[in-house]
């Protein structure tokens, strides 16, 4: 048994968070704790569940629908995390779905207020893929404080969209959805700022990338593989095998993404 | 009070400002703290410490941050 | 495992490499990918963002008051105080108002069914059964979850609850647990359930089971209206009437304390015995006041908080309830099946300082702690001592003719805080966890020390004559 990458493979992890039938684009909804990525997601989808204001209140991962310009567009809601590092379960699972469920679109929504902390986290969604939108949200909030953010500026030199919105009050929300169908559709192409390591490193990513090309071939971002094989990640291993794999490293690694591990408890 | 000498930042009085130099902590703690911004060359600041003393909120890169005193005890800072 | 494919010694090959080179390097390469994505996001903010004369945010001098040395503690209390208060008061009229409706109703169906000539068991089933039980549970459930959801969620919503964990994580800390426990117990004053799926914002599986196993103490909105109710009718009424609802709402936060204690004393001997280890990182982000949508909020949590509860209620209290009237109704011997299993829960029920029907009540009620109080008035209606309950003087009454002391009272509303989770919340830590044995133990647990408490309390009494 050969070890190609399969479609299949993307199915059944984007069968662990979307259920729902045929929908023209996936997109990933993700970002730091309390930016008001549950607002933006339920502003979207129109769905109208509560939304608390402490940090980690989306536990459970949910999607919903939109329709928009004749395309169906299945969001999906990713838990709120500092980082995409594994260091814990739900940084796995966002981490997992950005990588390896292949989102047409990742919206990263961020809040304005605290640009720099959040920023962090924009630049490690870009590492992974392209296909990467800024939603610098609470831009009412920004406005408010005095804050001035010259979105523009920011978009040339990060090289993805970056769309304000104050999803309170549905301020921005065309527009990212008019940008989502874009860069869905291949209408945009993201150039995004690549960050450079010391020479030793990138010259070691290069290595290695290449040597990676026959087991994930052109699907998966394999200099990021590297990097993370490189610092030490070996939890991206697993879920390269659990995600990639054939059926029975499948079986090895296999654990419900839906049931938080309690590991040593069980 | 005026001092420039290092501390740690469960030490830094509330207000004063302090620069991180490292961190006295390995493996997972070590990449939580970091993934909280505090590397190296961070400036953070001690804003308020719970009723009991224990933990403290620290300004770190725009969000308050509460961290009890065993994790405030692993950075170390220089006071500015 | 089967053969390894071709690919994977690629793959581990890579691996390999990538350790080697590590090793090589010395320093942590970690530490460097960190670094250098915080100073590239940091150059970007200076290039973008520009301030102009900041303003100081209320958030700090809000946070100074409800963290303060001397003010932290207590403002907790009072709004927990204000909380109850409001929901209690509040709920008096349209809980009457509601009770008059329904069983103004109840009469009518009952006309309706002689009109027709309908069989007695047919409108005991069916009136007496399971229409007046829907009518306990939307009379006595509603009024208070109407009032007490929006408050609430508009307390969540303002971003309260971080501060409350940040004040209470001492405490956590000191019993080997996780601050964040605290949130997922607010949560828990919501619904137990959802309590327990809060949990997964602590990252220690460790901590994270602590978590999950104390949820329970908690009183949620199923249980708070019993513990409100039975408040209300025997110490609230003890008392002169303008104090009658401060009184009510003092034992609640008293119950709502011990629950805490508990929660604190579980906590610590789970970590010291079944679950021991160390404590791992804490961090909580206390984010920025935010003003809520006060009109979204009370519409948002009426509508998905108290309908949903409620409806999941009067989906159990209908079926409960016919059932209930059938046990209470047929006789085997001279007996009822109720008063059998009633007389065989007696001893054990006296021992708690409770009654047969009152144990039976809350085992019956497993499904839904909502229906606990109902299950118990029909039974002890089906003994026979009167018709009419619409109002809490002709409760109290009925209660007290059926034995009730300050002690059942007690005992009663100490048994509903400490007894084993709802039928929901054990589904929610049997998913949760992935484990039999954690779900089991967790009602094990809350049981045996509801048992014990009750029991300590009754023999107490006994002993020293208070009775």
């Amino acid at each position: 048994m050969g070890l190609t990458y399969q479609r299949s493979a993307k199915r059944v992890l984007r069968a662990n968070f979307v259920n729902s039938p045929a929908s023209d684009y996936i997109v990933a909804l993700a970002g730091n704790p309390n930016t008001g990525k549950s607002t933006v997601f339920n502003a979207l989808t129109g769905l109208k569940q509560h939304t608390g204001n402490w940090p980690g209140k989306t536990v459970i991962q949910a999607y919903g629908n939109y329709r928009y310009k004749g395309k169906m567009i299945t969001l999906v809601d990713l838990p709120g995390t500092y980082s995409l590092f594994t260091n814990s379960p739900e940084e796995e699972v966002a981490r997992d779905f950005i990588c390896f469920g292949e989102p047409d679109v990742t919206i990263v929504v961020v809040d304005a207020t605290c640009l720099e902390r959040n920023l962090n986290f924009v630049l490690q969604v870009m590492e992974i893929t392209p296909k990467t939108i800024m939603c610098l949200n609470l831009i009412d909030e920004a406005r408010r404080r005095n804050i001035h953010i010259d979105y523009k500026k920011l978009q040339d030199k990060l090289g993805v969209p970056v769309i304000p919105t104050a999803a309170r009050n549905g301020e921005g929300l065309n527009q990212l959805k008019d940008t989502v169908n874009r860069l869905a559709s291949g209408l945009i192409c993201p150039n995004p700022r690549q960050l450079r390591y010391e020479d030793s490193i990138e010259k070691t990513i290069e290595e290695l990338a290449a040597e990676l090309i026959p087991t994930l071939q052109d699907r998966i971002n394999k200099r990021w593989i590297a990097l993370r094989l490189i610092e030490g990640d070996y939890s991206v291993i697993a879920s390269i095998k659990k995600y990639l794999g054939s059926s029975t490293f499948k079986e090895e690694f296999e654990y419900g993404t839906d049931t938080p591990r309690m590991g040593c408890f069980k | 009070m005026y001092t420039t000498e290092e501390t740690t930042l469960a030490n830094l009085p509330l207000g004063r400002r302090g620069i991180v130099k490292s961190l006295d902590a390995e493996g997972i703690i070590r990449r939580r703290l970091l993934d909280l911004g505090l590397i190296p060359g961070t400036v953070v600041e001690p804003i308020r410490k719970s009723p009991a003393g224990d933990p403290i909120a620290f300004k770190i890169r725009g969000a308050v941050i509460a961290l009890r005193l065993e994790e405030g005890h692993r950075v170390c800072v220089r006071p500015l | 495992m089967g053969q390894t494919p071709q690919e994977w010694v690629v793959l581990n090959d890579v691996v390999h490499k990538a350790e080697t080179f590590r090793n090589l390097q010395g320093e942590n390469i970690h530490d460097k990918i960190v670094s250098n994505i915080y100073a590239e996001a940091e150059s970007l903010v200076s290039d973008v963002v520009e301030l102009t004369n900041i303003k100081k945010d209320w958030d700090h001098r809000i946070d100074d008051i409800v963290t303060s040395r001397i003010f932290g503690y207590p403002l907790m209390l009072v709004l927990l105080g204000v909380v109850f208060w409001l929901t209690i008061t509040g709920a008096n009229y349209p809980s009457a108002l509601l009770a008059d409706l329904l069983f103004g109703l109840e009469e009518r169906f009952t006309r309706l069914f002689q009109i027709l000539g309908a069989p007695a068991w047919l409108h005991g089933l069916v009136v007496l059964g399971t229409y007046r039980s829907l009518a306990w549970v939307v009379s006595v459930m509603l009024p208070p979850m109407a009032i007490f959801f929006p408050i609430f969620t508009l307390l969540e919503d303002l971003g309260y609850l971080p501060r409350v964990a940040f004040n209470l994580d001492r405490a956590f800390k000191r019993v080997g647990a996780h601050g964040k426990q605290a949130l997922t117990m607010s949560i828990g004053f919501g619904c137990n359930a959802a309590g327990v799926l809060a949990a997964r914002i602590i990252d220690s599986p460790r901590e994270r089971l602590i978590a999950i196993l104390t949820n329970n103490f908690v009183p949620c909105n199923g249980r708070f209206p019993t513990l409100i109710l039975i408040s209300t009718i025997f110490i609230g009424a003890g008392v002169a009437s303008t104090y009658g609802n401060m009184a009510a709402s003092a034992m609640v936060i008293g119950l709502v304390l011990v629950g805490i204690s508990v929660t604190l004393l579980v906590s610590r001997v789970l970590s010291r015995t079944l679950l021991r280890g160390e404590p791992s990182l804490f961090s909580l982000e206390l984010p920025p006041y935010r003003k809520p949508q006060v009109g979204r909020v009370i519409v948002r949590s009426f509508l998905d908080r108290t309908i949903f509860v409620l409806g999941r209620a009067v989906v159990i209290a209908a079926p409960a309830g016919t059932i209930t009237w059938i046990l209470a109704n047929v006789y085997i011997g001279d007996l009822s099946i109720v008063a059998h299993a009633a007389g065989w829960l007696e001893p054990f029920g006296q021992a708690l300082g409770l009654d047969g029907i009152i144990v039976l009540a809350f085992l019956l009620g497993l499904p839904a702690n909502e229906i606990v109080i109902p299950i118990m008035l029909m039974s002890y209606l089906a003994a026979g001592a009167m018709l009419e309950l619409n109002s809490l003087s002709a409760m109290r009454e009925l209660l007290v003719s059926q034995g009730w002391t300050w002690v059942t009272a007690l005992n009663v509303m100490l048994f509903s805080l400490l007894h084993f989770p709802c039928g929901t919340t054990l589904l929610t830590i049997r998913k949760e966890t992935g484990s039999f044995k954690w779900t089991v133990l967790s009602a094990v647990i809350t049981t045996a020390i509801a048992i014990v408490v009750c029991f300590l309390i009754a023999q107490g009494a006994r002993i020293f004559d208070l009775v």
